[in-house]
């Protein structure tokens, strides 16, 4: 549907009450767990909660959304356009690559200039890593979403590989990059996180978050290239009779999601890392992006919302072992959450939720939605 | 035929006064339906007059708003297809609902596949397909893949699974709107049989000829009311076609004489191969010159989708010229072709003809959307955009009026037509190639459509028609090219075709040029 989504429409849509329903269910099955565990729902739950909304606790929270939210659009950005980015892992692996190496060997450029070029790099990088599985997609018809997955671990390898090159890798004994220069670092300044009482890491990130999730709305909802990237997603074969070139908008789609995907990790890394560790095993930021964009519907407005959401749930979670509360609960929760709205059909069909206000009336032929279409 | 019932038996359907309701929209309004064992009951209406929500209730699809559906005499909820299916219903759809990477007989055999064990017993499942294609002359390649297959072996897939099922009651949807005249000729003798073996056929349609051949009732509905139920035998096609919109219908087309212009469209020596990597168009040379309509006749199958898709880009050909106003567009994207002046109506609407979840007003600048002034700067401009849908739905006659942001796929299948139309007439190209563009529309419609085809010709446009009716055909061309085999086997002038010598010309006993 191409009708405008602000805000209010996204609030009004009665997905809106699924997924409200989901993350209550969540809860709910979390509780379950804690009781069968003899653990306190109170406590546990009012843990959660008291680490949240407290000014330090929720500027955490913010810092700790921002990979989650721009990762979230990565992915509904493609799931908009008809693909899968089940890639966005590895985008944000070699992004966050490509913004620490910037960040490192360029350190002495002046931060106006240096933070861009991180984030260009990085967004390039993310971009490579898209257009390559969209080529190998659009050349020789290899499913996206195969390739991703083993794009992710490449990756994983090459950004391993990379910390331990000499000129990258940390001088101590820290199995990491060094650490990048402090004009690469989006860091308010010490003073004014003192003065304001925020949380160490606070930066800037949010601000880039909101400006991308405004840009990823716009492309999609107003511009002749989101036009061209829904139809391809909807009907390509419509898009093609109608003179779309479809493989160009398939490697466009997957080159813009690759690119937020990498600028979600430049912004992770210029954040709150400021170096990368040589990893054990993947981190998982791409993967919560599909679910970050699972509960926002893939719109924009709403990715950001479950983004902050994912993002508490992150942090809160962490302090669940001061109560002797296991912290993967969080993981049951999201797990149950994401179930849920998955399987969001079985809502339409309880009653209760039939009595809520119907919105325009449906046209009469309901058979003809259904119906194949060459798809 | 088996109308001698009395009023004891019990009706194998009753439908009482069933009124269903879409927020404040109507969609039907107390209707009555009864339908006896063995016969073929007709349900006559416009597109968007409810025949298809009505049948949707009766299949468990939708639930009525109010009323009540007897089958055998006995009340039924039917909550969904499933509970139609168990008291003996099958349903047809006009659009199919058939998955198409997979074979025709595992489309057939979908839901109730034989099991050796826990095994899918294939070998049985094709020869059950293979036995009741025989059974019902309906014949059928059992291993090809739906997608690769055209709409009318698609249509016959349909029939076939309803049958497999056992279904007594056999809904058809617009069960022709696909079908070769030879095929529809098929279809009423198979409809006889089944009704001579006391199944019953509820046929949805607004084709009066074809009520007129088959049913022994037909029940109109028009804008969602009960108008009647008539014994088909008492009237006669004027009759039922002013009993459906309400008003009298010209079935002639208007068409002045004129002298063709200079040639538009130069199609030379065309070869290329078809799914399978056949070759299907074998050497074909067409012309079309402005101001006139070539119609394109022939048997389903035999080069003429191929032929189109060539020209409109969608596939690629093997060698041959396809000249438009000189400029070869042979082998080159869609785009190329339509900035050289093609434009065209796509036999198949929903695949290529629309974006089904795009809003209306998008659907209608699917070509240009980077024009002015639907965009300035790759933004789109939605007020224009919107401007332009609305002129567009009330010049065209597109209903729901002030429908400009729903999707199109929630349109009636006249209607999606209306938008395609709309969108192509308006590109005002040289060139307006139409695959049959009335495929599934009533005969209000259906007036429309051809008043715009005979319109792009009498403003000095050329026009291809390909269409399986040779009705529409003969009524609408200046010049008919019958093919066959993959060449255009004869030419001759529209005015002097008849359907006897078209049809045999069709199948291959035509003199070559």
């Amino acid at each position: 549907m191409t009708k405008k989504k602000g805000f209010l429409d996204f609030v009004s849509e009665s997905t809106f009450i699924h997924i409200l329903l989901s993350i209550i269910l969540g809860f709910l099955v979390g509780a379950a767990f804690l009781a069968v565990m003899g653990l306190s729902v109170g406590a546990a739950y009012g843990r959660l909660l008291n680490s949240v909304t407290s000014l330090k606790g929720f500027s955490y929270v913010v810092v700790y959304s921002v990979p989650y939210i721009v990762a979230g659009l990565s992915v509904a950005f493609s799931f908009k356009t008809g693909v899968f980015n089940i890639g966005a892992e590895g985008q944000f692996v070699v992004g966050s690559m490509a913004a620490a190496v910037v960040g490192i060997l360029c350190g002495s450029l002046p931060k106006p200039l240096l933070i861009p070029l991180c984030f260009l790099a990085a967004m390039a990088a993310g971009a490579l890593w898209g257009i390559i599985v969209g080529f190998l997609k659009t050349k020789w018809g290899i499913n996206e979403v195969l390739s991703m997955i083993m794009f992710n671990w490449i990756a994983f390898y090459l950004s391993n590989f990379i910390a331990g090159i000499p000129a990258i890798k940390s001088e101590g004994s820290a199995e990491a990059t060094k650490n990048i220069s402090s004009n690469a670092s989006m860091l308010f300044s010490k003073d004014f996180i003192k003065s304001v009482g925020l949380c160490p890491t606070a930066n800037w990130g949010i601000l880039v978050a909101i400006l991308v999730m405004l840009l990823v709305w716009f492309i999609i909802e107003k511009t002749t290239l989101g036009y061209e990237l829904k139809a391809v997603g909807y009907n390509k074969f419509a898009a093609e009779y109608g003179g779309i070139n479809v493989n160009r908008s398939i490697l466009t789609a997957l080159a813009i999601s690759g690119a937020l995907g990498g600028l979600a990790g430049a912004l992770q890394l210029m954040g709150m890392g400021s170096r990368i560790s040589i990893f054990s095993s993947q981190e998982g930021f791409g993967f919560a992006g599909i679910v970050v964009a699972l509960i926002g519907v893939s719109n924009p407005f709403g990715v950001f919302i479950a983004g902050l959401f994912y993002g508490a749930l992150m942090y809160g979670g962490s302090k669940l072992n001061l109560v002797g509360a296991p912290t993967q609960l969080i993981n049951v929760i999201v797990g149950t959450v994401v179930f849920f709205i998955a399987i969001s059909v079985i809502f339409r069909r309880l009653k209760f939720l039939k009595k809520a206000p119907k919105a325009p009336p449906k046209p009469p032929v309901s058979a003809d939605k259904k119906e194949v279409q060459g798809t | 035929m088996a109308k001698e019932y009395v009023d004891m038996n019990t009706p194998v359907i009753e439908m009482r006064n069933i009124v269903k309701k879409f927020g404040d929209f109507v969609a039907n309004d107390g209707i009555n339906l009864t339908v006896h064992k063995g016969e073929i009951h007709a349900i006559l209406g416009e597109n968007g007059a409810g025949k298809s929500t009505l049948m949707n209730q009766l299949y468990g699809l939708l639930k009525p708003t109010s009323g009540d559906i007897l089958v055998n005499g006995k009340k039924i909820e039917m909550n969904n297809p499933r509970d139609a299916i168990d008291a003996g219903i099958g349903m047809v759809h006009q659009h199919f609902m058939l998955i198409q990477p997979f074979t025709v007989t595992e489309n057939i055999v979908l839901g109730t596949e034989p099991q050796k064990g826990i095994k899918l017993d294939m070998a049985t499942a094709r020869k059950n397909v293979v036995e009741i294609s025989e059974r019902y002359g309906l014949s059928i390649d059992p291993d090809a893949k739906i997608e690769d297959i055209s709409v009318g072996m698609q249509q016959r897939v349909e029939i076939l699974k309803a049958l497999y099922r056992g279904a007594d009651i056999l809904i058809l949807d617009e069960p022709t709107s696909s079908l070769t005249p030879q095929e529809i000729v098929e279809l009423i003798a198979i409809m006889h049989n089944l009704v001579k073996d006391g199944k019953s056929i509820i046929i949805i349609t607004h084709k009066l000829k074809e009520i007129k051949e088959s049913a022994d009732f037909c029940t109109i509905i028009r804008l969602g009311k009960y108008i009647g139920t008539v014994d088909v035998d008492d009237v006669d096609e004027n009759d039922l076609a002013s009993m459906m919109v309400g008003r009298k219908v010209s079935f002639k087309v208007d068409k002045q004489e004129q002298t063709p212009g200079e040639v538009v469209l130069d199609v030379k020596d065309l070869h290329c191969k078809d799914y399978r990597d056949v070759e299907i168009v074998k050497g074909l040379n067409l012309q079309v010159r402005r101001g006139e309509i070539v119609g394109i006749a022939g048997i389903d199958g035999n080069g003429q989708t191929e032929l189109v898709e060539v020209i409109t880009g969608l596939r690629k050909g093997v060698s041959g010229q396809v000249l438009v106003n000189g400029v070869d567009v042979f082998n080159k994207p869609p785009r190329f072709g339509f900035e050289h002046g093609v434009s065209s109506i796509p036999a198949d609407r929903q695949k290529h003809g629309l974006v089904l979840d795009f809003s209306i007003e998008d659907n209608l600048i699917l070509q240009n959307y980077e024009e002015d002034p639907f965009s300035k700067k790759s933004v789109l401009q939605r007020d224009p955009i919107f401007q332009h849908a609305t002129e567009s739905i009330e010049n065209y006659d597109i209903r729901p009026p002030k429908s400009e942001k729903r999707p199109a796929g929630t349109l009636s299948g006249g209607n999606q037509q209306k938008v395609i139309i709309a969108r192509e007439v308006q590109n005002d190209k040289d060139l307006l190639i139409a695959v049959n563009p009335t495929r599934g529309l009533d005969v209000g419609a259906i007036e429309y459509v051809h008043k715009y085809i005979v319109d792009q010709r009498n403003k000095g446009k050329a026009v291809l028609l390909v269409s399986f009716e040779l009705d529409e055909i003969m009524s609408l061309s200046d010049i008919i090219d019958v093919i066959f085999d993959g060449q255009i086997v004869s030419s001759i002038p529209g005015k002097e075709a008849d359907e006897n010598t078209l049809g045999l010309m069709m199948a291959g006993g035509g003199k070559s040029q």
